[in-house]
């Protein structure tokens, strides 16, 4: 494991070292004392593993492709911005628009997320990018969402006010929203509907739930200790009826 | 149902003498107006569908086929035109949101035609471009301030530029506003032409990447198809803000037009609407910009310039000196009457403002800020032929783009109907039938044909003013002058009047 000190480093000479080393083919990589830098792990590739410790900036792991981030701190906003594959895992809370238009890949965060997380998230065959919230979510989860899923479990509110911002799901046209706890009706936008999850939803809600919980030590059973409710849109042609031809 | 009351906008005329019966017409006609009657043995024609594109007056072998305007005129009345009164029928039938295809196509004042280009007489001899050397290469990208040289050598690395053989480019025009054949066709153009094309947001299908040199791939809102390959397959990547024909708003591919090539090459589902909102939500400021830019900088290590396009609105002087201040190299201004394949026919006719009056004051605004050559200008929006693209870098443009121009070159007959996907030119289709009928070789013949009598028409006027190097006539704005114009639209244009 190589070890880089980010204090006072500027983001062009850290990412570009960060590169450097995954050129070289290191594993694993420790940043300490991440104050902040932007950009971190954008467009980085397979088979390496980058830990941080700090803050790291806005746009960390965009366009990333198939590496693995951990933080061990809280991230900013834009986390997984455009993502193609690989792995994000925070120990803390993230800023907003995180997962935009992300298209594969899994983002874990222990804590809270800001507004419009998971907008225009996509799905192609077996490309599913999955986003798993430990905490609450700000206004406009999963706006325009054509794709994926995303996972609210709320561990750290037991309201359903208070679990996610207005106009979830708004313009969304694919993919689906899984919540442990159900989502007040005035909440969503009205492309989507709420449900109660059925065995199959299950199923895919606790592979993921299971690897949130060895993430970050929580006890698997208790998160699936009650039912979950999905959100998911009415149709996949929103706008079809909005032209004269 | 009730009887609409829209009545045909063409009619069919068919010469009866000459017609052999061949039927090409009913074959050619993705609108169905043409039917054959085999009892009577007899091709009628339902009028209701003509869109007058020209595609069976074109193939008809013996020229039996007449497409005129339909005469019927309603009352006379300069307020309630025609076109007005047709409108509101269509949308009380249908409630719907007016579409139209490519640029807007109202008396607005063109101002390319209110501008005329100087040549020398007697004190500054004029050069003959057929036998003296002419340069019309064109570097896009930002410039560093100054050049340090040691040993003969630059001793800095120059940003990333784009090396146009031509200061033409073709304009983004996505796979899925366009068919897999017309892309190619431009590909292969630019290919031949030393020059660049432009993805458009639809993503780049995997056939193309061997063109990757010459392309420019976008990246918009809906992030269709942007992956690290992707942004690393081209020479410079675009990020769209905004699009001429359509300011402020987004775009919607219909699901129906979603096929299996598209879906994979925008990598969504089959038959899923593509929607591209037009706000991208992680920019709502200037900072928010820079952080794009720079994302896609770090994403692809620094080695592509990065272009940034709007459309020509109000304020747009001030708005491209946030742009360059936001590290773009490259800004691209695309003016009111730039082309879509599909857009409201409201926003398209009523919003933005024309080209030349935003490149005018785009140019002068960066230069008394002192960042001009940090940032390269493109225009695009309506260029319809050489002299409007000498009259655009005397303006101050680097280079132009051109869409409707290359669509038309490769058989667009501006029916405007792109967005319904019948296009029986095989250009603004999905439909397997109808997207071989363009062949994407004799596609980039005609193009390159274009661009070439293009530039020898340039450096034709070039030669005429006595200069021998587009970087001379970039944002010379002595050498135009112009014609029935106000003083303040001079003053906006920077140019001074015909005879002064």
């Amino acid at each position: 494991m190589k070890v880089i000190d980010a204090s006072g480093m500027h983001y062009k000479d850290l990412n570009a070292m960060i590169k450097q080393l995954i050129k070289n083919n290191t594993s694993e990589i420790l940043v300490k004392n991440v104050q902040g830098q932007r950009y971190i792990g954008d467009g980085i590739g397979r088979n390496c593993k980058v830990i941080i410790e700090g803050t790291p900036g806005n746009d960390m792991a965009a366009y990333m492709d198939g590496a693995t981030i951990v933080v061990h701190g809280n991230a900013q906003d834009g986390v997984a911005n455009t993502m193609n594959d690989g792995k994000v895992v925070i120990h803390g809370n993230a800023g907003d628009i995180l997962g935009y238009a992300m298209r594969g890949g899994e983002v874990y965060i222990k804590g809270d997320v800001g507004y419009r997380v998971g907008i225009h998230m996509k799905e192609y065959l077996d490309k599913k990018p999955v986003i798993v919230i430990g905490g609450k979510a700000g206004a406009f989860l999963g706006e325009y969402m054509a794709g994926g899923i995303i996972i609210l479990l709320g561990l750290n509110v037991n309201d359903t006010q208070k679990i996610v911002g207005n106009y979830c799901g708004t313009g969304m046209h694919g993919g689906v929203i899984y919540s442990r706890i159900p989502i007040d009706s005035y909440k969503l936008g009205k492309e989507v509907k709420q449900a109660q999850a059925e065995d199959d939803d299950m199923e895919i809600i606790s592979s993921y739930v299971k690897n949130f919980s060895d993430y970050f030590g929580f006890d698997y059973r208790s998160i699936m200790d009650r039912p979950f409710v999905k959100i998911y849109p009415y149709n996949h042609r929103p706008y079809g009826n909005l032209y004269a031809y | 149902m009730a009887i609409s009351l829209l009545t045909p906008e063409f009619i069919i005329e068919r010469n009866d003498e000459r017609c052999i019966r061949c039927q090409v017409c009913v074959r050619q006609c993705a609108n169905l107006a043409h039917i054959y009657d085999e009892e009577e043995d007899r091709v009628l024609a339902d009028d209701s569908k003509c869109v007058n594109c020209h595609r069976c007056v074109t193939l008809c072998p013996t020229r039996a086929i007449t497409i005129r305007k339909n005469p019927l005129e309603f009352k006379e009345n300069a307020n309630w035109t025609a076109s007005a009164i047709r409108e509101i029928y269509k949308q009380a039938e249908t409630g719907g949101i007016l579409l139209t295809g490519m640029g807007n196509d109202k008396p607005y004042p063109v101002y390319w035609d209110r501008m005329l280009i100087n040549a020398s007489q007697v004190t500054n001899p004029s050069i003959d471009p057929l036998r003296e050397p002419m340069e019309l290469k064109t570097f896009l990208g930002r410039k560093p301030e100054m050049l340090k040289v040691e040993n003969g050598k630059l001793k800095e690395k120059l940003p990333p530029q784009l090396e146009l053989e031509v200061p033409i480019m073709f304009s983004a025009m996505s796979f899925g506003s366009i068919s897999f054949n017309a892309c190619q066709a431009l590909a292969m153009a630019a290919s031949e032409l030393g020059i660049m094309y432009n993805t458009g947001e639809g993503g780049l299908h995997k056939d193309l990447r061997k063109y990757g040199k010459n392309t420019i791939v976008q990246v918009a809102s809906g992030r269709f198809g942007v992956d690290p390959e992707y942004l690393n397959a081209g020479a410079a990547i675009e990020i769209k803000i905004g699009q001429g024909a359509k300011p402020g708003i987004g775009g919607h591919l219909p699901g129906e037009k979603v096929t299996a090539q598209i879906s994979q090459t925008r990598m969504i589902p089959l038959g899923s609407d593509a929607i591209s909102p037009a706000p991208h939500h992680d920019i709502y400021s200037i900072e928010d910009l820079r952080q794009l830019i720079f994302s896609l900088k770090e994403a692809t290590d620094y080695q592509k310039p990065v272009a940034v396009k709007i459309a020509a609105v109000h304020n747009v002087a001030a708005i491209c000196s946030g742009i360059a201040r936001a590290g773009a190299d490259i800004i691209v201004i695309d003016g009111f009457r730039g082309g879509t394949g599909a857009a409201p026919l409201r926003i398209r006719d009523n919003v933005g403002i024309p080209i030349e009056f935003a490149l005018a004051a785009v140019d002068t605004r960066l230069r008394q800020e002192g960042i001009r050559s940090q940032v390269s200008l493109v225009c695009a929006g309506g260029i319809r032929n050489s002299a409007d693209v000498i009259k655009a870098i005397a303006l101050g443009a680097d280079a132009v783009y051109i869409g409707q121009a290359a669509l038309i070159a490769m058989g667009c007959h501006m029916c405007q109907k792109c967005y319904t996907g019948k296009c029986n030119w095989g250009i603004a289709t999905q439909d397997p039938n109808l997207v071989k009928r363009l062949n994407p070789e004799i596609g980039a013949r005609r193009l390159v044909n274009l661009i070439k009598a293009w530039a020898h028409e340039m450096k034709e006027m070039l030669g005429g003013m006595g200069i021998n190097a587009i970087e001379s006539l970039r944002g010379n704005r002595f050498m135009l002058r112009g014609i029935g114009l106000t003083s303040r639209e001079l003053d906006i244009l920077g140019i001074k009047a015909a005879g002064e």
